[in-house]
């Protein structure tokens, strides 16, 4: 176990270099942020002070150097834009789109684990092929249309719920919280659906899929041999076997739904890392792009060890490399 | 061998009593059917063997006795009684409570089933509770009882395990004591030792035997292999595309056959062939063909095109005659007691 953990503590760390190393070079190309920075009108010896101040006049591979220096302190940079390091502008909106998040897996797996088990018991009936068509949409539908669409029916037309914004919050273990405070939760609804379609998707179809698979195996007629009821049959035999594959697939895609929320929080002007992101790009503010990518490949990770330790725990057959059985 | 009389005796109700039977697949083109016309029956602690080719229904004869088959198969009639109660119609909560209570099923690949993430006790322990109401503690004590009477050691230990982590025959053996727990009527066992190896096998099919003769359960042992019958079974019943084309004592159907088809199997298999004086090395006579598929089955008697004595009566579907007592075959003219097949040239009679 602990052997696994060092493992993938020097993956994660590898990654992180090359990471760095890659968004490093790749925001250089883009573009000079002197331009973005410096008023146009100013003089050379300002430009020259400028770059200075931010180490922009050194090469390249010296920025590098001392950015890994830094960075191996915990120091990510300050932002060029906001003179504010960089980690602390992110982690201050991480938490609205953590929540952003979580809700939307919520709402997949909720809802797409029962309607998956519907359509996999019933893959002949109205019900079953309406779920399945519904999932092929959901699948093949854009999200930045159907986050318009959401705003256009239940904010503009129906007047329902906030067509953007955050909300209130309130503050709980030094965060804020849009779920706690009254009302926020019809902030955060529509987003957090824009969010979770295409997840919501993907879970139904890997549910039912995976139901209709265990259906035929004969350990599932063993069971109803026995005599047990449909409801443990279902619930039990076929649920846990398809946990399986579900958590794997939804824990690994939960990185994704953080690292794809940038359209969403435009769309609904949620004030998540997201939208630090596209505002940062923009402005070529560099310390906080290679902060965010090092964050979100560090948030990747952390996700696939804790998927890895799940799907140990669920299925009795895997033993962790390097370890003895979970 | 104890000897019991044929359970075609009339007079009180065996345990099993199956009539006209038959499972039928409603598909896209058409209808096949599986389970054509069957009738056996069954006396408590009786052994009853349930021989043929894959794919002639043997499975789904099992299916159809506990009601689990599959859409788009279904029972298309017939009647099944346990203890003189008839099963047929009734409500699926009903055969719920019979199905893993009065009557057991243990399949195949015991590699399959039992469920890879569930500990061997949850999969006992919930099969006890399905059918009473009783502690769960109780519950375990029957688990760990039933697996010590099937012969698994440390038992206590092997509840606590995950099925990968036993052997196969261990896997089957928890089957089978799953299969014991609520002491039912009746186990239909589908060729629950194919996946085995041979010792394996000879053990397991003692034991089975010797648990059902103590216990009075009937047993319907499904197998392809007329040898494990042999030893096992006291009556026979040779299946043929979904009919059961021969029935008898075990000792009246492996040596006096009166269907041309049980004396072909009979004349492919090893064993019998050199008790018969078949000297080694010659190649063992095979039946010529291949059993028809469902769909394309032939008018009259299916076994016809592979059958050395077929004529023009066999393209009418057979008549049931009783060649000895309590010795049935479904055949137009069943071989007498000793006779041999013609050889297989002369086996160019009526193609379909
Ligand atoms: N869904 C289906 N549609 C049509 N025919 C089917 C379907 N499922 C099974 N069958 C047919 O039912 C017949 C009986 O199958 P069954 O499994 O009972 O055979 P078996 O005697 O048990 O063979 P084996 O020794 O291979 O287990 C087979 O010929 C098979 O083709
Ligand atoms: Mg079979």
């Amino acid at each position: 176990m602990t052997l696994f953990l060092l493992r993938r503590l020097l993956q994660t760390a590898q990654v992180l270099f090359i990471m760095s190393l890659l968004v490093f070079v790749g925001v250089y190309a883009v573009g000079n942020p002197l331009d973005m920075l410096v008023d146009p009108q100013a003089t050379a010896a300002d430009t020259a002070r400028v770059a200075a101040a931010l180490g922009l006049d050194q090469p390249l591979w010296v920025q590098y150097w001392r950015f890994l220096g830094n960075a191996l302190q915990g120091d990510l940079g300050n932002s060029f834009l906001h003179g504010t390091p960089a980690l602390q502008l992110i982690v201050q909106r991480l938490p609205a789109t953590l929540e952003l998040a979580v809700s939307a897996l919520l709402i997949a797996v909720l809802l797409g684990i029962p309607l998956g088990l519907w359509a996999g018991l019933r893959p002949d009936s109205f019900g079953g092929r309406t779920i399945m068509a519904g999932s092929i949409l959901g699948f093949s539908l854009p999200t930045f249309w159907v986050g318009l669409m959401l705003i256009m029916v239940f904010s503009v037309h129906l007047g329902w719920l906030p067509s953007g914004g955050r909300g209130p919050t309130r503050e709980f273990l030094g965060l804020e919280w849009s779920l706690l405070a009254p009302g926020g939760w019809r902030y955060l609804l529509l987003p957090a659906l824009n969010l979770a379609l295409f997840k919501l998707a993907l879970v139904i179809r890997l549910t039912q899929s995976g139901t209709r698979e265990a259906l035929l195996q004969d350990y599932v007629r063993f069971a109803r041999a026995k005599g047990l009821p449909p409801h443990r049959v279902v619930g039990v035999h076929v649920l846990k076997n398809i946990m399986i594959p579900v958590v794997t697939v939804v824990g690994l895609e939960f990185g994704t739904l953080i690292a794809f929320s940038v359209v969403t929080e435009s769309i609904f002007a949620w004030p998540g890392i997201g939208k630090l992101l596209l505002d940062s790009i923009n402005q070529l503010d560099r310390p906080v792009v290679v902060a965010y990518l090092l964050l979100i490949v560090f948030i990747y990770t952390l996700i696939s060890l804790v998927v890895d330790l799940l799907y140990a725990a669920l299925d009795p057959r895997v033993r962790l490399a390097g370890g003895q059985t979970a | 061998m104890t000897s019991i009389p044929p359970s075609t005796t009339h007079g009180a109700e065996p345990l099993l009593r199956v009539r006209h039977l038959s499972t039928r697949f409603r598909n896209r083109d058409g209808e096949v059917t599986a389970v054509d016309d069957i009738s056996f029956e069954l006396a408590a602690g009786e052994v009853l063997g349930l021989v043929g080719e894959s794919g002639c229904g043997k499975s789904m004869t099992g299916y159809s006795l506990i009601d689990l088959v599959d859409p788009p198969g279904y029972v298309a009639g017939g009647s099944v009684r346990l203890n003189g109660r008839e099963l047929r119609g009734l409500p699926a909560k009903a055969w719920r409570a019979l199905r893993g209570d009065r009557i057991a099923m243990i399949f195949q690949d015991p590699m399959l089933t039992l469920n890879p993430v569930l500990r061997i006790d949850t999969q006992m322990v919930e099969a006890v509770l399905a059918h009473r109401r009783i502690s769960r503690a109780e519950a375990q004590t029957r688990a760990l009882d039933a697996l010590e009477r099937v012969g698994i050691p440390a038992a206590a230990e092997r509840l606590r395990s995950y099925p990968h982590q036993l052997s196969g025959g261990m896997r089957q053996r928890v089957a089978i004591a799953i299969a014991l727990l609520n002491q039912p009527d009746l186990i239909i066992a589908d060729e629950p030792t194919t996946a085995l190896d041979v010792t394996i096998q000879a053990q397991i099919l003692y034991e089975m035997q010797t648990l059902c003769r103590e216990a009075g359960t009937g047993l319907i042992w499904i197998t392809h292999d007329l040898s494990v019958v042999a030893g096992l079974a006291d009556r026979v019943c040779v299946m043929y595309a979904g009919r059961i084309v021969e029935q008898g004592s075990t000792a009246q159907v492996l040596e006096r056959p009166a269907h041309p088809y049980t004396r072909g199997l009979l004349d492919a298999t090893p064993a019998a062939a050199l008790a018969r004086g078949h000297h080694r090395g010659e190649p063992l006579r095979q039946i010529p063909g291949s059993a028809p598929p469902l769909s394309a089955l032939p008018a009259g008697c299916a076994f016809r095109p592979r059958c050395p004595r077929a004529n023009e009566s066999c393209l009418q579907v057979p008549p049931r005659v009783e060649t000895a007592d309590g010795q049935e075959a479904l055949c137009w003219h069943p071989l007498s007691p000793g006779e041999a097949l013609p050889e297989a040239s002369t086996a160019i009679g009526v193609q379909s």
